[in-house]
């Protein structure tokens, strides 16, 4: 009977709750402090207000009992294209891939689709936050770092313009159908090279001449606006990191070298199938990397079956900033279980925990709102069976900035329709 | 010199006839996923020439056999995938025609695909090797065992029932009615095909028959007779003719509800039985009638909208087909997904709560049962082959890692012993830069070779891969 109840309920759209609440009796994942065993955390409005053992819990606030149960900081997705592309071989759902070679005036943000069908199916299994990126040409646009409940971009955005999103060019294959010449394959990446640094030259010309002429118009023409370069502007300063996404070996190598060029900017690697080759070098350039996705093939036959899952460990161990990453869409969910993976293989259950809360945060300069379970921070929490990478353990309950979310998705609801179906 | 030339060829071709396909082992104190009964923690499983000869408590170990300790680890039986295109290199899809029952996989596996290597590192044992889904009634399958090393012949899964792949769909209507003009556009036409050539292949046999007969009446009395008008045999037809007498089994790459229904009537309309719906992703809206008809489904665990068919499905999936009483396996149609298909399978426990047990069955004991071999295959059990792999703790934990993989009592992989480099051949055409990006890393193969069929201009897209990149 009750099953019945709640399988004709479940059509009808929940709403979030929202205001003050008290989880009580889980085990805290903190992530930047210690695990706190029987913990309470108290959420007050979007924020954390207290996490411990002993808060004073006045009678408006409505207590969770989570005996039993664990409770992590939601996962951060370091790099996806969630809400910007809804049906890959649809290609009017597809919203991350522009026209041309140059789109630093492109946004990701722009084009979030709030109602992505994905969003409420990957949230309900721990992923509260993506970063979501334009993928396209050689500079794609500007990636956006988002919460997955809001009915607006503008509501869901954590840092509405968080990076510039790049793919280097590439010595490399594109698949098995790519049956280029050696020859024909160095030839279109030296110029793309070329084509790149003519591009980051201009802008930078742009923007001194923009600074120039804004710092003392009189006397001058004022140049004309260029809304492209215009998108080059806050990159060239410094102000916005650039995620560049590269994979081959010597492609990261020649990354790394070119990164050297334009010591103001912060870079960012992304994605590095075969970091683990060049792991040290890595290091030594100081750059943070997404990497990802884990559960991935080698990309050369006479490699290990085990480095897709090893890199992750290696690039840590060899003292690389990481976070990981799923490069997804619809299965963005599976992100924990990419982590779990890179556990297992070498990095280890603590540090994997880190590579997809705090170290993203902390990639992005966005560590103050999100990232760990702590006091000041957006409760984005997640409450977990157990093991919140155990693929068996199932995910309880999930608050995005302080909003109770129903546990419903396009999956639960189709479940909770057929499981038992009617014989029509 | 030429004696020791001709002494190695001699010798050559008595390992080709002799090949050690079977192997003996004794497995120590182990936890047994026997999956056919109980779970038995601190138990051994003996093994010789490839069968399983006893399972129990501190059996002895026959001379000259070597034994394992496995205290701590859990064995489970080999993972099967019903769905592969792995061991085939460009030759997936003969797409030149809606109908090409008459072309087999068998033709064409290559032995030496590292990624059957990767897949024995995944535990699995024994693979579907499909023909794509380009084609309503596409061509036949060849069900092998991972013997990573030996010919392609000593792969074939010895005594394993034929089987053949149907499409419905995206991907038929896509290729022949999109791409070149020609039926089936529309689902509707999918069906027409269908019965259109078993229709004709029911007539081509009867004729066949009647014409084998007169032939032989002539061959035995020539003067008595006339010669009959002979009846050119035609491969084809013989093959969909075999599928309607029941000697092949269906396997029907599929996704929307409608189309399962479709396919059911149908093959209940020609007394068509004991086939499986492969994809399958809306196969939870109907599995009543699934249930009802016998048809057994085998899944992706939480794959779905890559294309517009698969947008209304649900990762519950699984659990829904079990508690109707449905035989559902997962597989992966992936050279990824294969390397960890126990993973997939504790998602069938994720999302809608069903036992280990039954999760694990999806992944052994079901699939062997949808290629015809579960007597053979899929569980722990004394008679039965040794295909087993041997997990450093459950394995549908994601802290699991395959530890050694037995094929027939071999082992075929041991991580103790694994080299960088697994590969059987190297040609000079493989460069050591060859690397492949992140597109190139094709999850999913059910499309591959269908490319001629597109203008330049149309594959000159981007967005145009991305799509065929899919399932």
């Amino acid at each position: 009977m009750l099953t019945l109840t709640v399988s004709v309920s479940a059509q009808i759209a929940e709403k979030p709750e929202f205001g003050k609440f008290a989880l009580t009796g889980a085990t805290i994942h903190t992530v930047t402090g210690d695990i706190i065993e029987s913990g309470i955390i108290l959420v007050n409005g979007n924020y954390i207000e207290y996490v411990g053992h002993n808060p004073r819990i006045t009678t408006d606030y409505i207590q969770l009992d989570y005996t039993g149960k664990h409770i992590y900081p939601g996962l951060i997705d370091a790099g996806t294209s969630l809400g910007l592309v809804e049906i890959s071989a649809v290609p009017v759902t597809v919203d991350n891939r522009e026209l041309g070679d140059f789109n630093p005036h492109m946004r990701a943000f722009t084009a979030i689709n709030p109602n992505s069908v994905a969003i409420p199916v990957t949230r309900v299994e721990g992923v509260t936050t993506v970063v979501s990126n334009p993928a396209s040409g050689l500079i794609s646009g500007k990636s956006t770092l988002i919460n997955l409940y809001g009915y607006s971009p503008d509501s869901m955005a954590v840092k509405e313009d968080v990076a510039l999103y790049m793919n280097w060019p590439t010595g490399g294959r594109r698949g098995w159908w790519d049956q280029r010449e050696e020859s024909e394959i160095e030839e279109e990446r030296k110029k793309a090279l070329k084509e790149l640094n003519d591009f980051w030259a201009s802008a930078k010309f742009y923007d001194d001449m923009m600074e120039t002429y804004t710092a003392n118009p009189a006397g001058k023409t004022r140049p004309n606006n260029d809304p492209v370069m215009n998108g080059m502007r806050a990159v060239v300063k410094g102000d916005l990191p650039v995620i560049i996404n590269v994979d081959r070996e010597n492609d990261i190598l020649a990354a790394i070298e070119w990164t050297k060029g334009y010591p103001h900017v912060t870079f960012i690697l992304s994605s590095v199938a075969e970091g683990w080759r060049v792991a040290d070098q890595i290091a030594e350039s100081g750059l943070a990397c997404l990497v990802g996705p884990i559960l991935r093939t080698p990309a050369r036959d006479h490699e290990n079956y085990q480095r897709p899952y090893q890199n992750a460990g290696i690039l840590h161990k060899a003292g690389v900033k990481i976070a990981i990453q799923t490069q997804q869409t619809e299965n963005v969910r599976n992100l924990p279980f990419n982590a779990g993976y890179a556990a297992t293989y070498g990095l280890g259950r603590e540090e994997a925990l880190r590579a997809v809360t705090i170290n993203v945060a902390e990639i992005f300069g966005v560590a103050d709102k999100i990232g760990s379970i702590e006091a000041g921070k957006l409760a984005n929490l997640v409450v977990s069976n157990g093991d919140i990478f155990e693929t068996v353990e199932s995910i309880v309950q999930v608050f995005i900035a302080g909003y109770k979310l129903p546990m419903v998705s396009r999956h639960t609801l189709l479940h909770d329709e057929f499981l038992k179906r009617d014989v029509r | 010199m030429r004696y020791i030339l001709t002494l190695i060829l001699l010798l050559m071709v008595i390992h080709q006839g002799f090949a050690q396909t079977k192997g003996s082992v004794h497995i120590k104190n182990a936890t047994v996923i026997t999956v056919s009964g109980e779970t038995l923690e601190n138990t051994d499983v003996l093994v010789r020439d490839g069968v399983i000869r006893s399972i129990g408590a501190n059996l002895q170990t026959p001379t000259g056999v070597s034994s394992v300790d496995a205290s701590g680890k859990f064995l489970m039986p080999g993972i099967i995938d019903a769905h592969s295109h792995l061991a085939v290199t460009r030759g997936i899809n003969e797409s030149s025609h809606p109908v090409t029952a008459e072309v087999s996989m068998r033709d064409v596996i290559n032995a030496n695909d590292i990624g059957m290597y990767r897949a024995l590192a995944g535990g699995v044992t024994t693979i579907h090797v499909m023909h794509g889904s380009a084609n309503v009634i596409g061509g036949q399958g060849a069900t092998i065992k991972l013997h990573y090393g030996e010919t392609a012949e000593n792969m074939l899964f010895p005594d394993a029932p034929r089987t053949i792949k149907f499409a419905l769909g995206e991907n038929p209507t896509r290729v022949h009615g999109q791409g070149a003009g020609v039926q089936p556009r529309t689902r509707m036409g999918v069906e027409q095909v269908v019965r259109e050539y078993f229709d004709q292949a029911i007539e081509y046999r009867q004729k066949r028959n009647t014409y084998l007969a007169a032939k032989t009446a002539f061959d035995r009395n020539p003067r008595r007779a006339q010669a009959p008008q002979p009846v050119a045999k035609n491969l084809r037809m013989e093959v969909l003719a075999d599928i309607i007498d029941g000697n092949i089994l269906v396997h029907c790459h599929s996704y929307r509800s409608d189309e399962i229904l479709m396919l059911m009537r149908v093959f209940n309309d020609y007394g068509i039985k004991n086939y499986t719906f492969q994809h399958a992703n809306e196969a939870f809206k109907v599995a009543p009638e699934l249930a009802k008809n016998g048809a057994m489904t085998s899944i992706f665990s939480d794959w779905w909208a890559y294309k517009f068919e698969v947008y209304y499905s649900t990762a519950y999936n699984a659990a829904i087909l079990h508690n109707n009483g449905v035989i559902n396996s997962i597989n992966s149609d992936s050279p990824e997904l294969i390397r960890h298909l126990n993973h997939e399978a504790a998602k069938a426990v994720r999302y809608g709560g069903i036992s280990e047990l039954d999760a694990i069955k999806m992944i052994t004991l079901h699939p062997a049962i949808q290629l015809g071999v579960g007597d053979k295959v899929g569980s722990i059990e004394v008679g039965k082959q040794a295909d087993f792999a041997l997990w450093s703790t459950n394995p549908l934990s994601i802290y699991a890692i395959a530890e050694k993989t037995y094929v027939d009592g071999v082992l075929r992989f041991d991580r103790d012993n694994d080299a960088d480099d697994m590969r059987l051949s190297v040609t000079a055409s493989d460069s050591y830069d060859t690397f492949m990006t992140e597109a190139g890393r094709d999850h999913e193969a059910c499309m591959h070779d269908v490319f001629e069929f597109f203008s330049e201009e149309q594959s000159a897209n981007a967005g145009f891969w991305q799509q065929f990149m899919n399932r």
